[in-house]
């Protein structure tokens, strides 16, 4: 899985980080998506799954390769 | 599928069934029943639509094409929400929560660094203290307490006006001004002249910490930005009033609803790591931003399950009915602490919108609910429930008191 974020459309709304957090953090000054992790492991598909579905700006995508 | 341009438009339901104060209108559930988008009559004339259904819900929030401007929607109700400026009017400077991209996202991202999850988790300690401040206080006090007055108002006013740099010396002029903007049995008249009082009051209080900067929000907003006076004084009005009422309406609706649900409660209690779920189920079974909010205008053509609502037409939310779905939620109806999916409610809005405050609102709910039934282990209501004073004509739903009693140790 690859995970690609936008910070354009980030609201930083933080539901990654309550999702995700070792994925996804927030930057200090302005609370925009911060990508921890762009390859993490089977373990954590799921919880990057939920964040995808949580986030309220679209503003996280996931490939899957195999 | 039906042609609902030839049905008989339905007005917004507002009536709740007494004797399930925590139940969606019956109307709106009807209505959900049947399909995601409804038209709806509003009282100016235009007919426009009310959404029921989950995944419409989510498409028209999330879709840039429908705008959050208050002069290019209508109001579902006869007495609009007041804002500053008029809500027929483009937004006030600053009151971003009627403003699209990219304007909204300008003043969004000023404020959202004081927002995040880490901030706010460095605020539980605070939190904490002021909480169990207040159960102290009503401990001392003794039983019979209204746990509004007691509990569910005093704490988040006191977080936001600490963290605005609000005095909360005043709370009780700032809290009488926001029951009346938000209670629809005031009039128009009536919610514009409370509306003026904050401004005047907020406004003051930015020229202040202009000349003596303090350590808050409204402060660093000050010396970090180039935001003027009335911007700066719309953003402290949108946070103070967004801030204390709608948390506090949940920490009392919610201790209402755990009261009035004994297994769930119990199970509550036994059961620390039960918290987080908690109080998101909470949230999505009450649903407190209930009436008429969130909405948006059509600035084109758009489809959303499998209607076209045109151009310049007005989408109202049933947020109530929306976060039942069953579609969405296995057995909707059920309150149900441990469901794991439910954080997926909409109850702090979805799209750009969505709530800017939540991780505070989380992280003062999982405090005080938790602190409120350890501190009071024998918490009872000291009315029958059918006499609690529900705000069903109000922009957010709660109670208007709570009497509680509980045995003295
Ligand atoms: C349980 C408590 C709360 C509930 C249920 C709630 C609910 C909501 C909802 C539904 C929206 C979206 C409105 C829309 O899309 O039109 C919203 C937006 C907002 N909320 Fe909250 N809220 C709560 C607590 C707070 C707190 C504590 C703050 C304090 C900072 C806050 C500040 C805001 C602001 C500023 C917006 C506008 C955001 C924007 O337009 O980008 N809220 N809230
Ligand atoms: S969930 Fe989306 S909007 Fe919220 S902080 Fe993460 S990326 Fe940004």
């Amino acid at each position: 899985m690859r995970v690609i974020v936008d910070e354009d459309r980030c609201v930083a709304s933080g539901q990654c980080v309550m999702t995700a957090a070792d994925v996804f953090d927030q930057r200090e000054e302005d609370g925009i998506v911060v990508l921890l992790d762009p390859k993490p492991h089977r373990g954590l598909h799921d919880e990057v799954h939920n964040a995808v579905m949580l986030c309220p700006a679209g503003a996280i995508r996931v490939q899957e390769e195999s | 599928m039906r042609d609902q341009n030839l049905e008989t438009p339905t007005t917004l339901p507002i009536r709740r069934d007494p004797a399930c104060p925590f139940d969606p209108p019956p109307e709106l559930t009807r209505l959900g029943e049947s399909q995601p988008l409804t038209r709806l009559a509003f009282p100016d004339g235009h007919v426009g639509w009310l959404v029921t259904g989950y995944d419409a819900a989510r498409a028209v929030l999330s879709d840039p094409r429908f705008t959050a401007r208050p002069e290019l929607k209508h109001s579902p109700l006869p007495r609009p929400n007041v804002r500053p400026g008029g809500h027929d009017k483009p937004p006030a400077p600053g009151w971003f929560a009627g403003m699209d991209r990219p304007e909204h996202t300008r003043y969004r991202r000023l404020l959202t660094g004081q927002f995040t999850v880490r901030r706010m988790k460095a605020l539980e300690p605070h939190i904490a203290r002021i909480t169990a401040d207040q159960l102290d206080a009503m401990a001392a006090a003794g039983p019979p307490a209204d746990l509004v007055q007691a509990f569910a108002l005093p704490i988040p006013s006191l977080v936001i006006c600490e963290l605005l740099g609000v005095p909360y010396g005043d709370h009780a002029f700032f809290e009488e001004q926001t029951t009346v903007v938000v209670n629809m049995d005031s009039t128009e008249a009536q919610a514009m002249t409370a509306t003026g009082n904050l401004s005047g009051y907020l406004n003051d209080l930015v020229r202040q910490k202009r000349a003596r900067p303090t350590d808050d929000l409204l402060s660093s907003l000050i010396t970090e930005s180039d935001l003027t006076d009335e911007e700066l004084t719309n953003i402290a009005l949108l946070l103070l009033v967004a801030g204390h009422e709608t948390t506090a309406n949940m920490l009392a609706l919610g201790a209402f609803a755990l009261l009035q649900h004994p297994h769930q409660l119990a199970a509550f209690r036994a059961d620390t790591a039960l918290t987080e779920t908690a109080v998101e189920e909470l949230m999505r079974y009450l649903t407190i931003v209930h009436l008429a909010t969130p909405n948006r205008a059509a600035s084109a053509d758009v489809e959303v399950g499998g209607q076209i609502i045109r151009k310049g037409e007005t989408v109202v939310m049933g947020l109530p009915a929306v976060n039942r779905d069953p579609g969405q939620f296995a057995d909707p109806d059920a309150l149900r602490l441990d469901r794991t999916d439910a954080r997926h409610h909409l109850a702090f809005g979805h799209g750009v919108h969505q709530c800017l405050g939540q991780q505070l609102a989380r992280i003062e709910m999982r405090i005080a609910y938790r602190a409120l039934f350890d501190r009071f282990p024998t918490l009872c209501l000291a009315v029958p429930a059918a006499e609690i004073p529900m705000r069903e004509a109000s922009f957010v739903y709660g109670v208007w008191q709570l009497p509680v009693t509980w045995e003295q140790a």
